[in-house]
């Protein structure tokens, strides 16, 4: 980012301001990286609850009778299998069978659907999706300007959320509902990118000033902390979310990433889906491997991997977890035979340091646990 | 070069660490990676990586001399250095090779004027 720019900031940069964050350029937003303490953020989130402001993803909606024809085109997952009421995690693929983003993709009812999209992907995304709405009536209208967003995330998310807002309670993971907040159609889903239990509030963002307010106040006396990108970070990394752009982007697959779960195959066409095949039957050259240090230092996104003496790799998200007090890692690995608990050296100022291949993800909640089973 | 180091010589040995301004822009320290005992530098050069969640930052030694010793208890308890960088978060001591080096670095008074300048947000800590 040159000087010359200008960031953008969100309905909420004041507050930050006022809270003493330490402001960074994310994207061409100016976010908090963190409050006070991204461990102590990082622990708030795992331990009581944090509340991220996370208003620079974009929100698109999609409306009319061939949504979800036009959706299913566009994502690897299958649109059709959620019902209203329902969100599911999806990649948007490209024709050789990369992703071009990943996204959160909720059926409100009535061939209304809302899609939630990376920052930084927001007008590739809407070129992508008006390519792809040829011949089919559907409407699609992006509204990231219009809203903003909050994610109230950990194990205390849902005592504080259940104050003013009951009826969240009921949404299972993965859950979403429309509804009102201060006047206003918002919408909350069950959702977070974290791996604890919590909540994603999407508003319009002439309203997100008093949610946010309201929810801190509220929040403090349950432990509730305000959280910036630093801490959000570290939670996904070790929740073994990707992050676009980082971890998986136009030149590497689902498969690579160890997301095949996301791409269903049988449930009829989509952009790329013969290339997504052919990698299915072909195998993988390349994995994204997760890595943990056994020898104490920190990884950074770039540090060299070393299998059996040779580079193997590098990694692309690394960092310090808060939670395993080790250094994590994960990085596209030219050794897709290597079965957790390989052992492998991480290149950290000149030194080689030992570190072991584990299955991710690094860490899982009780409450995502059991929202899985 | 002006960094972010403190050196204190007393008894014919200079402890290290990094100040109280370096901490703070530091933030939460999880890692020190410490010099090799015996490892002898010249002024200037780089001879720890202090770690933060976020980024890594080199320390330079401020006079020259050999490594006479280390804060093992960083290993254990590496955020000493944010709880007491001037104190308990000592990184290492050195038993300096030119004496009188050390009179040709910022003291106290100068070194808080360094900070208002824009130099001292560019400089390594």
């Amino acid at each position: 980012m040159t000087a010359t720019t200008e960031l953008r900031r969100t309905a909420l940069y004041e507050a930050h301001k006022a809270l003493g964050a330490k402001l960074v350029d994310f994207h061409g937003w100016e976010l908090p990286i963190q409050y006070e303490s991204i461990l102590k953020e990082h622990a708030a989130v795992r331990n009581q609850c944090g509340l991220f402001d996370v208003s620079h993803m974009g929100q698109v909606w999609v409306y009319g009778p061939d949504s979800l024809k036009f959706l299913q085109t566009i994502n690897t997952n299958d649109i059709g299998k959620i019902g209203p009421g329902k969100a599911i995690y999806s990649h948007l693929p490209n024709e050789k069978g990369g992703v071009v983003d990943d996204v959160i993709v909720s059926n409100m009812g009535e061939d209304r659907y809302l899609v939630v999209v990376n920052a930084a992907t927001v007008d590739k995304d809407f070129v992508y999706f008006q390519k792809h709405t040829q011949g089919l009536k559907v409407e699609i209208d992006n509204m990231s300007d219009y809203y903003g967003m909050i994610a109230v995330q950990g194990p205390k998310a849902a005592a504080l959320v259940g104050l003013d807002y009951p009826k969240a309670l009921e949404l299972p993971r993965f859950g979403a509902m429309m509804t009102e907040v201060f006047d206003q159609k918002s919408a909350i889903t069950r959702t977070g990118y974290t791996g604890e239990d919590g909540f994603e509030f999407i508003v319009p963002s002439e309203i997100i000033s008093r949610l946010w307010d309201n929810l801190l106040t509220k929040g403090r006396a349950l432990g509730c902390a305000p959280c910036g990108l630093g801490a959000r970070d570290t939670l996904r990394l070790e929740a073994g979310y990707l992050l676009y752009g980082q971890d998986i982007d136009d030149d590497h697959s689902s498969y690579e990433a160890g997301y095949g779960w996301v791409v269903k195959l049988d449930k009829g066409d989509f952009v790329g889906k013969a290339n997504f095949e052919k990698q299915k039957k072909e195998g993988l050259k390349r994995k994204l491997t997760g890595l943990r240090m056994t020898e104490r230092g920190v990884p950074r996104p770039g540090t060299p991997v070393f299998v059996d003496g040779k580079q193997a790799g590098t990694l692309c998200s690394a960092t310090f977890s808060p939670t395993l007090q080790a250094g994590i890692g994960q990085g596209y690995l030219d050794r897709a035979d290597l079965k957790p608990g390989a052992k492998a050296e991480l290149e950290l100022h000149g030194r080689r340091v030992a570190a072991e291949t584990v299955k991710m993800p690094y860490y899982a909640s009780e409450d995502i646990k059991n929202a899985k089973a | 070069m002006k960094s972010h180091e403190w050196v204190c010589v007393e008894g014919g040995t200079a402890s290290v660490g990094v100040s109280d301004h370096a901490q703070h822009e530091i933030t939460d320290v999880v890692y020190v990676e410490l010099p090799k005992l015996g490892r002898k530098v010249a002024q200037g050069e780089a001879i720890s990586v202090i770690e933060s969640v976020k980024a890594a930052f080199d320390i330079y030694a401020p006079v020259s001399g050999e490594v006479v010793a280390v804060n093992e208890a960083l290993t254990k308890d590496p955020a000493l250095v944010n709880r007491s960088p001037h104190e308990e978060g000592w990184l290492f001591k050195l038993k300096p090779s030119k004496p009188g080096e050390e009179n040709g670095l910022m003291d106290f008074a100068k070194y808080q004027e360094f900070l208002q300048s824009p130099a001292a947000h560019g400089a390594s800590h």
